[in-house]
């Protein structure tokens, strides 16, 4: 097909009142909003939901420098363009916590955060959890248990125990199915996915409570 | 039970040479059985494994499906003109395309087109774009704009005989004949019982939903098409998309090794596949086209919902003397065994000479079926296993008793032929010994708001023997390490993890020194969909006995190497030994004949099964679960499961099998279920907050496994039968058997909800129940 017409990546920037952002992003902005106040300098800038920006992330502890849309999620620049295909799509509603990462540490549904809110944040993914090619402690006791049929729910399920033990290395049993309740498993793992998360608590604890 | 059904495949099903020897049993086993983790585990957990779905090519655009937003409706003008020029759209294609003009079949009389004038069910493919993002794929989507005649619908089945009923499809809302099954003498055998009951049951439609969406990446070479699709059975969707595109099969390869669950709605291709390589096509691009997770409710299948009235009668020592069902089902839109297989444990689960059958499947404008782990055994078991439960309580015997008293060795539905084996007893008796079902059963309902009680359910699986065809290459590096080359999905069942233990139980080879190739028409071998139940006693016979090919390679070289007679020796370790002469032992890296050859190969495939027996599995589980009669809320407080499964390849992916197919059960039982919209004809709760499957708050941590190990030896080389499956047949009748004893009302209709049992609990306390 010919590229005989300018697409909107290149299209400049045009006014955008503060109503047309919330119109074009919907709930998404009150995340933006009230991120941005816990964070001081770091103000999602406002913008048209097509219009690009200049962006930088911090994954995994590196700086990332992109162009991205201020609709993409973080969910899209994760595995789209950043190629980390370890943070799984399930819904893209957030249902299902498969896309589940760190956040400055938490828990959070890359599909609820757009890229734009991420930014001045430390963003990590299933990927920065490995020391180096070995898996990490929360990945081996996943390993270890079973705590995994296909594998797709697996990487969030991963990143909220690791977010669970982060703040509570030793959970009791009802503090693990709280804490893993946001990600769902269609396989239905979740008696080894409980196994899973308590071997990792004493793993973690093992290696000095290090992720 | 070898039908097209089962297996998948257009047509017959094909065919693989039976092996030239048969191998003797194995008897006690080195690593087969152990609790191995999964061979690609680290794969699935550092993020390295390429789901379908992660596969990002260069110059890859995005493509997306314009749906039927009614339950019935002509397409009367697609204007995708506007759509096509919106930024970033690459193509866009309708029913009028010259390109997207292709069949589609549903079976070989009904058949439609990848995007038909007349939409029977909301949901329907109507067109589909590909642009560079999937935000601008979708705006332009959203831009296609789509003028419909409304047509009259129907979204009950209830109400689809109904005279006047608007007509799914043009010969009538019937599926065909109803499909009718009698033995004996029905009407003598509940002359002779000593009680009769008779209740009408049913169950909600379920849907799949797997963790990873429906969809693939297409991407052309001139005219050869690659896609990569989440899909429990590559071949299946190479033969489809390869007679849609009128294509030669060696130039459609797809690529499916690693898939995020599918539970029988992946075993086939679908409209996406063409959409997608018709908009690569136009492109000249690569196109991925993954499904939005509320299109995942609609268009890729469901657990037909079924009414279930059921008569049985039974003598006071507990003898069956006639059971009588009738059935209702659909399977939406399009044929698609909306009844299928519902009436097989009331055939084929307990000794019973009378017993009648039948089975209406309607037309409903709803998404087609497709086949949901054990089609039609769970709907038939929470009609079966409750039934049981109150004819027990009506005789006054205990349930577990009641079942072994009607123990079949035969499968009376096919002839008397014999099972190999049948566990089903000593499911019962050591499931209940295990469970402390007698203890249980005899302790205090409590009597403040929370009352416990116990169920329990039997359930057999009418296939799980697998079978012919499978065909598999075991390749012998020099250094004594090994590679397996079988066509067969890993649907996160372990298959991969047991195929090497067989490899390793053979060659002696360590796990982490074999490596796997599976699941590509393009460089692995034949295999029908993972399915059924029937992967592992498919595929690891012919695992088996492609690595004995390899072993008798390997020992005929050893032979000539050691002057011993290669009938003498044997692999211990990374050597070979001979039992005759201890002093006379290589290690095979060092065996000179490996060397020069560099490499040895073994072709397996699959023996056919035994004439004239029947191989499948059978279980019993057993609950307790705490119902609060306030609020009509159901906790399941444990669950055990004891399966005849025969053989146990792997301890521990055997146990995932198990508490996966409970925690699916728990979801049937109670959580689950299709609403239709009654004025709109769509589903209302296509989404996972409206539609609810088991999360980490509703399962038990307490879920245990008690295989019933005896390898069937007479089923095939491996022992095994199938496990996927009959883990989640009796479930969800075991809870609903728990809940009646724990509060005395019986719960007909699934899901036991609180919006069902609350009223019910109600309603029991003013007719003066407890």
């Amino acid at each position: 097909m010919a590229d005989d017409r300018d697409d909107s990546e290149t299209t400049p920037a045009k006014g955008v009142s503060r109503r047309g952002f919330f119109t074009a992003v919907g709930a998404g902005a009150i995340g933006a909003a009230t991120l941005a106040k816990a964070q001081p300098g770091a103000v999602a800038p406002l913008a048209a939901k097509e219009e690009p920006a200049t962006i930088t992330l911090v994954v995994n502890g590196r700086r990332r420098r992109l162009l991205a849309e201020p609709r993409w999620t973080l969910l899209f620049v994760l595995r789209e363009k950043l190629g980390l295909t370890g943070t799984k799509v399930g819904c893209e509603r957030g249902e299902c916590g498969a896309c589940t990462v760190l956040i400055d540490g938490t828990p959070r549904y890359a599909c609820m955060t757009l890229a734009l809110e991420a930014v001045g944040h430390e963003i990590t993914t299933l990927e920065g959890l490995m020391h180096g090619e070995e898996l990490g402690p929360v990945q081996q006791a996943f390993l270890a248990e079973d705590g995994l049929q296909c594998g797709y729910c697996t990487p969030g399920q991963v990143m909220a125990a690791e977010g669970l033990l982060r703040a509570n290395p030793e959970p009791t049993l009802d503090e693990i199915r709280l804490g893993m309740s946001g990600n769902l498993c269609r396989c239905g793992a979740y008696a080894h996915i409980f196994k899973a998360v308590a071997k990792a608590s004493q793993l973690r604890k093992a290696a000095g409570g290090e992720p | 039970m070898k039908t097209r059904e089962l297996y998948y495949v257009d047509g017959a099903v094909p065919q693989s040479d039976a092996p030239e020897r048969s191998p003797r049993p194995w008897g006690r086993t080195r690593v087969v059985g152990r609790p191995l983790p999964r061979i690609d585990g680290y794969e699935r957990l550092s993020g390295a494994a390429v789901y379908p779905s992660d596969v990002v090519l260069p110059q890859m655009l995005y493509g997306a499906i314009v749906r039927c937003p009614h339950a019935h409706a002509k397409v009367t003008t697609v204007d995708a003109g506007a759509a096509a020029k919106m930024p970033g759209v690459r193509a866009v294609i309708t029913g009028a395309t010259p390109a997207a003009d292709l069949r589609w079949y549903y079976s070989p009389t009904v058949v439609t087109k990848l995007f038909d004038p007349e939409c029977r069910f909301a949901g329907e493919a109507v067109a589909a774009v590909a642009a560079e993002t999937p935000q601008q794929a979708w705006d332009a989507a959203r831009a296609v704009a789509v003028e419909y005649e409304l047509l009259p619908f129907v979204v009950d089945e209830h109400k689809a005989l109904a005279a006047g009923a608007a007509a799914v499809q043009p010969g009538g809302n019937r599926v065909g004949e109803p499909v009718r099954y009698a033995r004996g003498d029905v009407a003598g055998g509940f002359a002779a019982a000593d009680k009769v009951l008779e209740a009408t049951y049913s169950t909600a439609a379920e849907i799949h939903t797997p963790m990873e969406l429906h969809g693939c990446v297409a991407s052309w070479d001139g005219p050869r098409l690659t896609i990569w699709e989440s899909t429990q059975g590559v071949y299946p969707v190479q033969q489809r998309v390869a007679a849609a595109l009128g294509m030669p099969l060696a130039n459609v390869r797809v690529i499916g090794r690693y898939m995020g669950g599918g539970f029988g709605s992946k075993l086939q291709a679908d409209k996406y596949d063409l959409a997608a390589a018709v908009l690569a096509k136009l492109a000249a691009r690569p196109v991925k086209l993954f499904i939005t997770r509320e299109e995942s409710f609609v268009c890729v299948g469901n657990r037909p919902p079924m009414t279930m009235r059921l008569k049985a009668g039974v003598k006071s020592d507990g003898t069956l003397t006639a059971l009588e069902m009738t059935v209702l089902g659909t399977g939406g839109a399009y044929p698609a065994g909306g009844t299928s297989l519902a009436d097989w444990l009331v055939r084929d689960l307990y000794l019973c000479p009378n017993v009648r059958t039948e089975m209406t499947d309607v037309f409903i404008n709803g998404g087609p079926a497709r086949a949901f782990r054990a089609p039609g055994h769970p709907q038939g078991a929470w009609a079966l296993e409750q039934m049981m439960d109150a004819l027990a309580a009506a005789i006054g015997m205990d349930p577990v008793e009641l079942r072994l008293k009607n123990i079949p060795k035969v499968s009376q539905a096919r002839g008397g032929q014999p099972y190999t084996s049948t566990g089903l007893d000593r499911c019962l008796t050591e499931g209940a010994a295990a469970f402390g079902w007698s203890q249980a059963r005899r302790r205090a309902k409590a009597d403040g708001p929370l009352r416990r009680g116990v169920g329990m359910a039997a359930g057999m699986w009418v296939a799980g023997g697998g079978g012919p065809p499978s065909t598999i290459v075991v390749k012998l590096f020099a250094d004594g390490s090994a590679n397996l080359n079988m066509g067969a999905s890993d649907l996160g069942t372990g298959t991969k993890t047991v195929m090497a233990m067989v490899v390793s139980e053979e060659l002696g080879v360590p796990l982490d020194r074999i490596e796997i190739e599976n699941a590509d028409t393009g460089t692995t071998q034949y295999a029908t969909a993972s399915g059924g139940s029937k992967t592992v006693p498919t595929e690891s016979p012919a695992v088996r006995d492609a690595a004995l090919a390899v072993k008798r390679q390997l020992l005929a070289i050893a032979s000539d190497e050691l002057k011993a007679p290669a009938e003498a020796l044997r692999i211990e370790g990374d050597e070979v030994v001979s039992s005759a002469d201890p002093a006379a032992r290589r290690q095979i890296a060092r065996l000179e004949g490996l060397q020069r050859r560099g490499v040895l190969v073994g072709v397996g495939t699959r023996g056919p099964n035994p004439e004239g027996k029947i191989v499948n599995p059978v279980a019993a589980q057993f609950c307790e679960v705490e119902v609060d009669t306030r609020t009509g809320v159901v906790r399941v407080l444990r669950f055990l499961s004891a399966n005849d499964s025969g053989r146990v390849m792997d301890r521990l992916t055997y146990e995932s099998q198990v508490i996966g197919g409970i925690t699916m059960g728990i979801g049937l039982g109670l959580t689950e279920q299709r609403v239709f919209d009654r004025q709109t004809g769509t589903m209302v709760n296509a989404n996972w907050h409206d539609y609810k499957i088991p999360t980490a708050m509703d399962v038990p941590a307490d879920i245990v496994a008690v295989p019933i190990e005896t390898p069937d030896d007479e089923a095939n080389t491996a022992g095994a039968k199938g496990l996927g499956e009959p883990v989640t047949i009796p479930t969800a009748a075991a809870i609903a058997n728990a809940v009646y004893d724990a509060v005395g009302v019986r719960v007909l209709d699934s899901p036991i909800s609180p919006m069902r049992l609350a009223p019910l609990l109600s309603a029991a306390r003013q007719g003066g129940g407890r």
